[in-house]
């Protein structure tokens, strides 16, 4: 790795070392949004529901669509309105995502909680379902969307800084999310009821609380959220029938190292491990970077099985 | 994608499809083709068993349609259909009509293992077109040649193989790699290079070379980078940081598949275009990047950088715009034409060659007969088969436009004869 990086520094003034160490850090906050805006629609139905939902992916991916499709139709029909549509395609993905997650709900999910391994085997169905669907509608082809041009660019402050727009609109996104997730969960009356059903749905329903209607609204809500991670994917990405699934084991390890149910946890987790890659991918090869924190995040996982914040439940 | 327009596309391929068979049945009724395929009865051309008949000879075609490499393969598949459906509609391989057996390899080596044995063992194809990334023609290989099938491979890879049961028609590695490298130092002043890859054998192998070739035989030049991410990987962030640290001449990027939209976008995001690189008099060269590709990313992301390969579809000959011409006519006004595409067009019309020169659909003749087989028509301009099974060809370099094609803006003077296993290399 020296024999690598010591020309590479020779040549490098300060004022360039500064500036890559900025971007480095951007490069990892980049990274650190991407997994916060993945997990935060699992960590609602994983985390509260104790749903292993499999087909996470697939709603990121029908999101990813929506966004393609809107940037099709408006750059055909209406090239003016381009700059600004992106925002309603955000709306778009989210409305899809949470009506078809709300229908496999109906259909699906709620004969099955309390089988958490019988959800894992169902929603697995529903992603390979979803999967040839995009395939049949959309062609096997990678396609992706056609951005505004004010979203290509980057933010440079000084000379040798380059910050990309896509990844602080990215940064947002997720920040903006976690904060509306947040206030939803913790701070209105339907977190409420969410939170009653999910630690003891007997006694939820008896108080007079309607427990299937929240579990289903909560797990088209989780799927809506995947819909707008979606969208914002492809401001970095492509969109393929497949794609959702490279993110899969991702949003899995991101909610499952932070504590599953614990908000803050996810937060956190999806903090360390893109500031953790993001380096070290900078001093070693992605590959490696990879192997390291996965390893890395096994061995805490072997200490600590409940995650880094665990739920305080009364069993 | 535009989605009206492909609607469009959709319908003109149906009619297409069934006005050509109308055409098709048309010849059949007036071509002696009988008479031909009575001339070489199936116990003389076929001794060893395999899928024909006197009216019928039956192919295997392996592509990914699913998957990370399906935005790569879907052409392939698209060009040896055409051909296979012009050599029918010229009245077929002595005499018999093609039939083809479609298998998804999936983007997933073992699946084109299982799916090679398929058409090999149960099927009895007379031979196979197909495979695109090296791990899938590797995974395939032992099994074509246990049981003795014929394999027409299409991609530009890493070269240091040579197999009876293979005819190569893209380029090996020295008659890609090693030509665009030496472009970018004599034409473009490159001393320094940073090699980007793919995690997994062609670009690893490739980068081999390259590295080879820039450390013993460039004067003066050196590698300041080398690095290797998993296929479908999105996120290119600390790369790209780590090349604007290391400020290398050239780019070198073997980035494959769906991943090179990520990359390129983010190089673009990231302030590196083909404008700022040159006014630095830095290039991005790749190996890897066709017009099947940047229909994905959008011309205007990859303006002004450079790619080696042996066709563009912008090439200025006959033979290519006839060509442009049936592949739009029948896959769409929208299609484009990478160089890997055209390459696997020359697939089923080298095979009808070689088939026609052994008089025979013996995989063991046909091996023999390969040797010197040329292809006039060949949208590229003209190819013949060397004796080690890869194609004599040129060398180009493109500079990628807005519109998503290339400028061609060198050639090699004459056809390059393949070296598979350059001395000096390994």
């Amino acid at each position: 790795m020296m024999h690598m990086m010591l020309p590479m520094l020779a040549q490098t003034s300060w004022d360039e070392y500064k500036a890559i160490f900025l971007m480095q850090g951007f490069a990892g906050l980049s990274l650190f949004s991407v997994f916060l805006l993945m997990s935060l629609g699992l960590a609602i139905i994983f985390g509260q529901m104790r749903v292993i939902n499999m087909a996470h992916g697939e709603f990121l991916t029908l999101g990813a669509y929506v966004t393609a499709i809107m940037s099709t139709f408006v750059m055909e029909s209406f090239p003016d309105f381009m700059p600004y549509y992106f925002p309603l395609a955000v709306v778009g993905a989210f409305v899809a995502a949470f009506i078809v997650g709300y229908l496999v709900e109906f259909s699906l999910i709620r004969h099955l909680y309390n089988r958490p391994l019988d959800t894992l085997l169902a929603t697995w169905g529903v992603s390979m379902v979803m999967q040839e669907c995009f395939r049949q509608l959309f062609g096997a082809r990678e396609t992706s969307a056609t951005l505004p041009d004010w979203l290509m660019g980057s933010w440079a402050p000084t000379e040798q800084i380059d910050i990309p727009l896509n990844g602080l609109l990215m940064l947002g996104m997720s920040i903006g999310m976690l904060l509306l997730v947040y206030l939803l969960l913790y701070r209105s009356r339907w977190g409420l009821r969410v939170r009653a059903t999910t630690m003891n749905r007997a006694m939820a329903g008896a108080v007079g609380i309607n427990t299937k209607r929240t579990d289903r609204v909560t797990f088209a809500l989780g799927c809506g959220i995947a819909g707008i991670a979606g969208a914002g994917f492809t401001t970095i990405g492509s969109v393929s029938p497949t794609a959702g699934s490279a993110y899969i084991v991702d949003t899995f390890i991101v909610v499952v190292f932070g504590g599953a149910g614990s908000l803050i946890g996810t937060l956190i987790s999806a903090f360390a491990i893109g500031q953790a890659q993001s380096i070290l991918e900078f001093f070693l090869t992605g590959v490696l970077a990879k192997v390291f924190v996965l390893l890395a995040v096994i061995v805490i996982l072997m200490m600590r099985p409940q995650g880094l914040f665990a739920q305080k439940v009364r069993r | 994608m535009r989605f009206t327009s492909a609607l469009k596309d959709c319908v003109a391929r149906w009619a297409t499809n069934h006005y050509g068979k109308a055409v098709l049945a048309a010849t059949l009724a007036i071509a002696p083709m009988s008479a031909t395929a009575q001339m070489m009865p199936t116990a003389e051309v076929n001794t060893t068993g395999l899928a024909i008949t006197d009216t019928e000879v039956t192919v295997g075609q392996l592509h990914s349609t699913t998957g990370t490499m399906a935005i790569s393969e879907t052409g392939s598949v698209w060009a040896e259909q055409l051909a296979i459906e012009q050599i029918n509609a010229a009245g077929g391989v002595l005499g018999r009509q093609i039939k083809i057996i479609q298998e998804d390899g999936a983007s997933d080596w073992p699946t084109f293992a299982e799916k090679a044995k398929k058409l090999l063992i149960n099927d009895k194809v007379a031979t196979v077109f197909g495979c695109w990334t090296s791990a899938s023609r590797k995974a395939v290989l032992p099994i074509f040649e246990k049981e003795n099938g014929m394999l027409y491979y299409p991609t530009f890879y890493e070269g240091l193989e040579a197999s009876k049961n293979v005819i190569y028609t893209g380029q090996e590695a020295t008659q890609q790699i090693i030509y665009g490298l030496d472009w970018a130092h004599k034409e473009k002043g490159s001393k320094t290079f940073f090699l980007i890859g793919s995690d997994y054998i062609w670009p690893r192998t490739s980068n081999k070379i390259a590295r080879i070739h820039i450390e013993r035989f460039l004067q003066g030049c050196k590698v300041v980078g080398e690095e290797y991410y998993p296929l479908g990987h999105t996120n290119f962030g600390s790369l790209i940081n780590k090349v604007k640290l290391a400020k290398p001449d050239c780019i070198y990027s073997i980035v494959v598949g769906g991943s090179n939209v990520s990359w390129y976008k983010q190089l673009k995001a990231a302030g590196i275009t083909g404008e700022s690189l040159a006014r630095k008099n830095q290039i991005l060269l790749t190996i890897s990047t066709t017009e099947d590709e940047i229909l994905g990313i959008g011309g205007e992301n990859v303006k002004g950088f450079y790619a080696c390969m042996k066709y563009f579809q912008s090439l200025d000959n006959e033979n290519n715009k006839k060509f442009v011409e049936a592949f739009k006519a029948r896959w769409g006004k929208d299609a484009v034409i990478g160089d890997v595409t055209q390459a696997a067009y020359l697939g089923p019309w080298l095979w009808k060659l070689t088939v026609e020169k052994a008089g025979s659909f013996d995989v063991d003749k046909i091996a023999a007969a390969s040797t010197g087989v040329e292809f006039k028509e060949a949208p590229e301009g003209y190819v013949r088969i060397h004796e080690n099974h890869h194609l004599w060809s040129k060398a180009r370099i493109g500079e990628m436009q807005a519109d998503g094609q290339f400028k061609l803006i060198a050639e090699s003077a004459d056809l390059i004869e393949p070296n598979p296993f350059p001395k000096g290399y390994q």
